[in-house]
């Protein structure tokens, strides 16, 4: 593990945590021994440049994909070994936050909140219609339920996937680049729900995000990824001071730095005098 | 010729690993239909959505390749001075042979497309992980009763299609061209027997559960991406053609 990186520890504080995860996609490495600790009743980020598999990150922890080594443990038992049954009842304790919402296009947003309870739990109409409402009061969208999807604005949409990853109940939610494309209000609106769902409900929070500035205000502790492992670990304040190159340049954006701006290319000069190379 | 031979291989052993795919996948959505009928809510909304939404299609163009058939069918029969014949020549024709095959290219081009990329999207736009992650099998939830619904939907709109497509030809032969309209019924009932009618139901069936199948795998397989669900679609409609024709040749052999 490189210098500045906390081990996570493994006692029942974790409400999730990968120990040693190897994991490629087509031959290329994601992730090389990653160890990462989600702690119980924290807000936990989870950031780094583009492409460093962040997104892969939470599949992992939701069993969408299997890591090639290591161990991959949520609520005190390693995913890899859960029969299909057994993890389709862990994801029932989990909700996830999709990029860009993944709502059901085919039902309203009552209905989109509802489905998961539909699914899952056979409830009286007058019960389920009232849980149904008080998550959508909890996100501001109770006078939207009969909205389609198609009539919801970006950040609209984003608070109601919000209400469906809440709306079992669930002990570890999962944000996928939650502010991405929203506009500052927007923004702020899903960075203070993030906070008070936490708080409010007594869940685990694992926000996957490269908007340093907006997770800092809210998060109680933050992983840096970069080149498959945790280069830095520890409070949003720790961070900052962080002596690590890789760690300055991208809590403070720079362009250049350990992480290039340019994809590798061949010399610029060369290319443009090469006459071998297009038309 | 070496390179030759290894592109034919190649295609060869891709076409095998489709079809072992797409065997597979039959597999599992036949493994799971028995569970989906048990909330028969979902299957019929697909019947609505498959069956319903292209009647206005299968009917218009029933009508039409009737009224083709009557006018065909008259000339045709005139030349040997049996113009009588031509209610047991179109049922026969329209039972047998188009009824089936021209609804199964229909509902290709109609209902199979929609499948497509209605499941392309939605693998595109993570609602299809999205439900993984609720705990909720999409094979179970989305694909089975979409499948089911065509199922049951492509013989309905079989029978749809022949109702209309006689009705056809009645209006080009009798009304138009004055074929007797006692002759024209009588003798199709003489001479169509329940054999007939259950080649085409077969054959109807046949044909929904292949275009169903291709629609709801190639769509469930199609890369997340425009160009994905693109490709999807415009397989679903060339591979149900194919296929559906092929079928027709086996089945006929079969039932003569």
């Amino acid at each position: 593990m490189p210098a500045g990186a906390a081990a996570p520890s493994v006692d029942a504080d974790n409400v999730a945590a990968l120990h040693g995860v190897d994991f490629s996609i087509d031959g290329k490495v994601i992730f090389r021994q990653l160890d990462i600790a989600i702690r119980r009743g924290e807000v936990t980020a989870i950031m780094g440049p583009s492409g460093t598999g962040k997104t892969t990150l939470l599949r992992l922890i939701t069993g969408q994909l299997r890591a090639d080594a290591g161990r991959v443990v949520v609520e005190g038992r390693d995913v890899a070994g859960l029969s299909r049954r057994e993890l389709y009842a862990m994801r029932r304790r989990m909700g996830m936050l999709f990029q860009n919402g993944a709502l059901l296009t085919d039902l309203d947003v009552f209905e989109n909140v509802a489905f998961p309870l539909r699914e899952h739990a056979r409830l009286p109409e007058r019960l389920l219609r009232n849980i149904v409402l008080s998550k959508l009061q909890a996100v501001g969208l109770r006078g939207a339920a009969q909205l389609r999807v198609q009539q919801l604005s970006g950040g609209m949409a984003r608070r109601v996937a919000l209400a469906r990853a809440i709306v079992m109940d669930p002990q570890l939610l999962l944000y996928d680049e939650p502010f991405a494309g929203l506009d500052p209000i927007s923004m702020g609106v899903v960075l203070r729900l993030i906070r008070s769902l936490n708080d409010a409900l007594g869940i685990s929070s694992v926000v996957v995000t490269h908007d340093v500035r907006e997770i800092s205000q809210i998060a109680d502790s933050s992983y840096i990824l970069s080149g498959g492992q945790v280069v830095a670990s520890g409070t949003p304040a720790e961070l900052r001071e962080h002596p690590s190159p890789v760690v300055h340049q991208f809590m403070d954006g720079l362009a250049d730095g350990p992480v290039s701006f340019h994809y590798p290319a061949p010399d610029y000069p060369a290319q443009l005098l090469d006459r071998s190379e297009g038309a | 010729m070496i390179g030759l031979l290894g592109e034919l291989t190649d295609s060869l052993r891709r076409f095998l690993e489709r079809l072992g795919a797409i065997t597979r996948f039959f597999g599992q959505v036949l493994w799971q239909s028995p569970a989906v009928l048990l909330r028969f809510r979902l299957v019929v909304e697909q019947v609505y959505n498959t069956g319903a939404l292209s009647l206005v299609i299968i009917m218009t163009c029933g009508l039409f390749v009737g009224m083709v058939l009557g006018l065909q069918g008259h000339d045709l029969l005139q030349r040997f001075g049996s113009e009588e014949a031509l209610g047991t020549g179109a049922a026969l024709s329209l039972l047998k042979e188009l009824g089936p095959v021209v609804t199964a290219l229909l509902f290709a081009g109609r209902a199979g497309t929609a499948l497509a990329s209605e499941l392309g999207l939605m693998r595109a736009t993570d609602q299809l992980s999205a439900m993984e992650v609720m705990a909720v099998d999409p094979m179970r939830r989305v694909v089975v009763p979409r499948f089911l619904g065509g199922v049951i939907a492509m013989p309905l709109l079989t029978a749809i299609f022949i109702a209309v497509a006689l009705f056809g030809v009645q209006l080009v032969g009798v009304q138009l061209l004055g074929v007797d309209q006692g002759s024209f019924w009588s003798q199709m009932r003489g001479a169509v027997e329940l054999a007939d009618v259950n080649e085409g139901l077969i054959k109807g069936v046949t044909f929904g559960i292949a275009c169903s199948l291709i629609a709801v795998f190639e769509g469930y397989n199609a890369e997340p991406t425009a160009e994905g669900v693109g490709r999807a679609t415009t397989r679903t409609v060339v591979i149900s053609a194919v296929v559906t024709l092929v079928l027709d040749y086996i089945l006929t052999a079969l039932m003569l």
